[in-house]
């Protein structure tokens, strides 16, 4: 018995439009929103041209300069050094928040309820005022004697202020975001290992966090980029990083906007690094997760405008 | 599959009035039970009968409200003080796990490692033992299970069945004593369950003591030396397969029977 024949649309049967070419489908919208953009970004690069109060000549005279350069390195360290801690820091909070002691767990929740609730700033100006609170630090036995003495104002530098205000400020948001990627890795998972006789300190390092990771990586990178812009906020508290040192030089120069777009154009070029970095961690990460890794921001932007695709056609369908 | 030059004798598991509650639910209400050295036994019931539960108590994955389990002659959980007993700590418990191995239901690979890593991991990072020794036997235990060409292979890669009997290997990489299983075969696709159930087969005709809760019945049938029926955290039946699956005492039990087999 045959099947009644489908009618395509146009009175056709589907036998008939075996042999017809199939084009792919178009989107004017594209073309439309392409020329908007293109309208705006031409006037953008008009205005940046033509406006001679840029000082584009002050900017590329400074871009390179030597405490600008400084700055940047020192803005990258902070950067390095302050989410090294906060990561590890974050992981141990994050750990004690999940333990089963409720003390630790308590501990932790006060730590960073107290981090996370009070702004960056204010918590740099503590930590550079420290002296004011406890001028000696001493090493001894609580209540007991005291072995070693030092003296705060010398041991707590803007330097050591700003990595001690970034990293604890950011460990307790690193924290959440462990705590988020623990919670993420299925209950399964530890009851495996823990059935193999693994320790818990075992189970976390080697099957939960390298899973909890791929939740972690995006949000971690997120916060490094955010990070390298909050160092900023330590020209407060006279630490030479990229902000401070285009300050200096236009403090002395009165060429306000020109000092601060080289302070942008770093930022924007560091920040642009990271993301990239970030984009390849990220990839390493989806390992055994994934069975096609993601494309990668080229192969999406030929996507995205159709280039390099074939029209489909059914001449392989034909017998 | 794993020759064990085991000198203890005496049973391999011994429950004695296991009670256990999950909130105000008890689950376990009094089991008592004694798994000998080489028996293969069946836990069969109807899911909430507390069959996995008391799986899981045995290598204390669940911690137990009342009664003693042994394995092997030693307690799980506790330890004698001063004639008393307390509690273990985490690392005491992580000691009497080694001897025993456990295969659940939904695999539980690490997805991060490879069917070889997967195994390798255990014996290298908790035993100690040498890479190269424990390689060789994680192959060779590969190539028992049938997945030789599946070493670099990453579990999502892998069918359910794969996974299944590489985590059958992962267990047996340590050498257990015992083998416990919980429902291996329930997450499987109809046309899978035959390989993981051979691989146990041999497992159970290389004189492996195991325990395995299970719906299949024709499984239990051939290879059980003893079905035990469980249902509302007791049990109610146990016996030979003859015994419990073919003239089958208990209403309860029949009833069930009557469902699985229908």
């Amino acid at each position: 018995m045959r099947s009644v024949p489908v009618q395509a649309p146009g009175g056709l049967a589907d036998e008939d439009t075996l042999d017809l070419p199939v084009r792919p489908a178009r989107h004017p919208g594209r073309w439309l929103g392409l020329a908007v953009v293109a309208v705006l970004a031409a006037m953008l690069v008009n205005t940046l041209l033509t406006n001679p109060r840029f000082e584009w000549d002050v900017v590329a005279q400074y871009f390179t300069s030597e405490s600008i350069i400084l700055g940047v390195r020192r803005t990258i360290d902070l950067t390095v050094i302050t989410m090294l801690i906060a990561v590890l820091l974050g992981i141990v909070l994050a750990v004690l928040r999940l333990s089963p002691n409720p003390i630790l767990s308590g501990a932790s929740w006060l730590f960073i309820w107290f981090f996370r609730g009070t702004p960056l700033l204010v918590q740099l100006l503590v930590w550079y005022n420290l002296a004011a609170l406890y001028p000696d630090l001493s090493l001894g036995i609580p209540f007991g004697p005291e072995f070693v003495q030092l003296e705060v104002n010398v041991l707590i530098t803007g330097y050591a202020a700003a990595v001690l205000g970034l990293s604890l400020n950011e460990s307790a948001y690193m924290a959440e975001i462990v705590r988020a990627g623990i919670l993420s890795v299925d209950q399964g998972q530890t009851e495996a290992a823990q059935a193999l006789g693994m320790s818990r300190l075992r189970t976390m390092r080697r099957v939960v966090l390298p899973q909890a990771m791929r939740v972690i990586i995006p949000p971690l990178g997120n916060d490094t980029i955010n990070m390298l812009k909050m160092t900023s906020l330590v020209s407060v508290i006279a630490v030479p990083e990229l902000l401070f040192a285009s300050q200096t030089i236009y403090s002395r120069t009165f060429q306000t906007i020109p000092l601060l777009l080289v302070a942008c154009i770093w930022y924007l070029i560091v920040v642009s690094l990271l993301s990239v970095g970030q984009y390849y961690i990220e990839r390493r990460f989806a390992r055994g997760a994934t069975r096609n890794l993601p494309l990668t921001p080229f192969q999406k932007v030929k996507k995205f405008f159709g280039w390099g695709q074939r029209g489909i056609t059914t001449t392989e369908v034909k017998e | 599959m794993v020759a064990q030059t085991d000198t203890y004798l005496g049973p391999m598991v011994q429950a004695t009035n296991v009670h256990k509650s999950f909130g105000r639910v008890e689950v376990l209400k009094g089991i008592d039970l004694t798994l000998r050295k080489g028996e293969v036994m069946c836990l069969l019931g109807q899911s909430g009968s507390g069959k996995s539960t008391f799986l899981r108590c045995i290598n204390h994955l669940e911690r137990i409200d009342a009664g003693r389990i042994r394995v092997a002659g030693e307690l799980i959980g506790y330890a004698r003080q001063r004639g008393g007993l307390r509690e273990m700590h985490e690392s005491e418990v992580s000691a009497q796990r080694l001897d025993i191995g456990m295969v659940f239901q939904h695999f539980n690979l690490f997805p991060h490692m490879t069917a070889l890593q997967n195994v390798m991991e255990a014996p290298v990072g908790v035993r100690r033992e040498p890479k190269a020794e424990v390689r060789e036997r994680a192959v060779g235990l590969l190539t028992k299970v049938g997945l030789a060409d599946k070493q670099g292979a990453y579990p999502r890669q892998l069918s359910g069945g794969q996974q299944q009997r590489v985590a059958i290997a992962r267990a047996l990489a340590m050498r257990p004593r015992l083998m416990l299983f919980d429902e291996p075969t329930s997450a499987l696709d109809p046309e899978l369950v035959s390989d993981v159930l051979d691989v146990m087969r041999d497992l159970a005709a290389s004189g492996m003591t195991m325990m395995v809760v299970t719906h299949e019945i024709g499984f239990a049938r051939e290879v059980a030396d003893r079905v035990v029926f469980m249902d509302g955290g007791v049990i109610i039946e146990q016996g030979t397969p003859a015994e419990v699956l073919d003239n089958p005492q208990h209403k309860r039990t029949q009833g069930f029977l009557a469902k699985v087999l229908a």
